[in-house]
């Protein structure tokens, strides 16, 4: 049940990346380039999906349990971070390269287009490359941060 | 700055968008989830038990969607100039970025706005303001 709401919810997802043009790398470039010929098309469907989207999020975070049973698992994260910001300022480098991100980049693949497979597979090679980092420096960085902090607190207390 | 009003497609980017909402929305509604793509995705890549079948339906829906909309309507054309060396940087790029950052335009700039996280807007400026910059160097500064 759950499997099939996903992937309804994915293929509306999709159909909605096609028919608002953000699955035409081009036409995200165009949003891209106010100092060129300026598409504002993009912020329109930022806007359509946040006036739909909204009421359900104001509904579910009153929720515990969704229409189907499963558990409301909303982000509690709030933490504004380096790691947030530098992410964020990396991944924008890539979709002002290619006019692409990750919605659009799968709905490429469906459409076949091979430059959109290859960015793909670049993409979760990238994804797998931080699994790495995370696996081998970033886990065991934070440890090291959070022993050093608890020796500064410790050090505090005395 | 110059508006490319011949471009500019108002009414199909409403709808379209509406219809993302409504993804997004239904996806909470049933599933109680944020439908964040990268997220979605690079759970995949450290697969846990029980874990699995809902994200790779949810990008099986993604995937079909050109498929299912050809069924009813000629798929518009779609563009990609960018050379391919470049089109692996970028790939690369968005990979670690949105993995590191947490989300991308699905998850912070949509799901993320939606439910008035200040978080998700910093990113969403974060990344609007990258692509910006990058757009203007490669487009009109090399």
């Amino acid at each position: 049940m759950y499997t099939a709401a996903s992937f309804l919810a994915g293929l509306l997802f999709g159909v909605g990346l096609i028919v608002a043009g953000m699955a035409n790398p081009e036409k995200v470039l165009g949003f891209l380039d106010p100092a060129g010929a300026w598409d504002p098309s993009l912020a329109l469907v930022m806007a359509g999906a946040i006036a739909v989207a909204s009421g359900a999020y104001a509904l579910m975070r009153q929720k515990t349990r969704t229409l189907l049973g499963a558990p409301v698992r909303l982000p509690a994260a709030s933490n504004i971070d380096r790691r947030l910001i530098i992410g964020s300022l990396v991944f924008g480098v890539g979709w002002g390269l290619a006019g692409i991100c990750p919605g659009p980049a799968l709905v490429l693949a469906g459409y076949g287009a091979i430059k959109g497979l290859v960015f793909l597979a670049a993409m979760l090679a990238g994804s797998a490359v931080f699994e790495l980092l995370e696996e081998f420096v970033g886990g065991r960085t934070d440890k090291l941060l959070m022993q050093n902090r608890q020796h500064k607190e410790e050090g505090n207390r005395r | 700055m110059s508006v490319a009003w011949n471009a500019f497609t108002p009414v199909t980017a409403l709808i379209g968008g509406a219809l993302i909402g409504a993804a997004a929305a239904a996806f909470v509604v049933l599933n109680g989830r944020i439908a964040g793509v990268s997220g979605i995705l690079g759970g995949l890549l450290r697969p846990a038990r029980g874990d699995i079948a809902w994200r790779a339906a949810f990008v099986a829906g993604l995937v079909a969607a050109p498929l299912a909309y050809g069924v009813f309507a000629a798929l518009p054309a779609i563009r990609v100039d960018t050379d391919i060396a470049v089109l692996i940087a970028a790939g690369l790029l968005v990979g670690v970025g949105t993995r590191y950052g947490s989300g991308c335009t699905s998850g912070h700039g949509v799901c993320g706005i939606s439910s008035l996280s200040l978080r998700s807007l910093v990113a969403t400026l974060a990344f609007m303001a990258a692509g910006f910059t990058t757009v203007f160097v490669t487009r009109h500064l090399l």
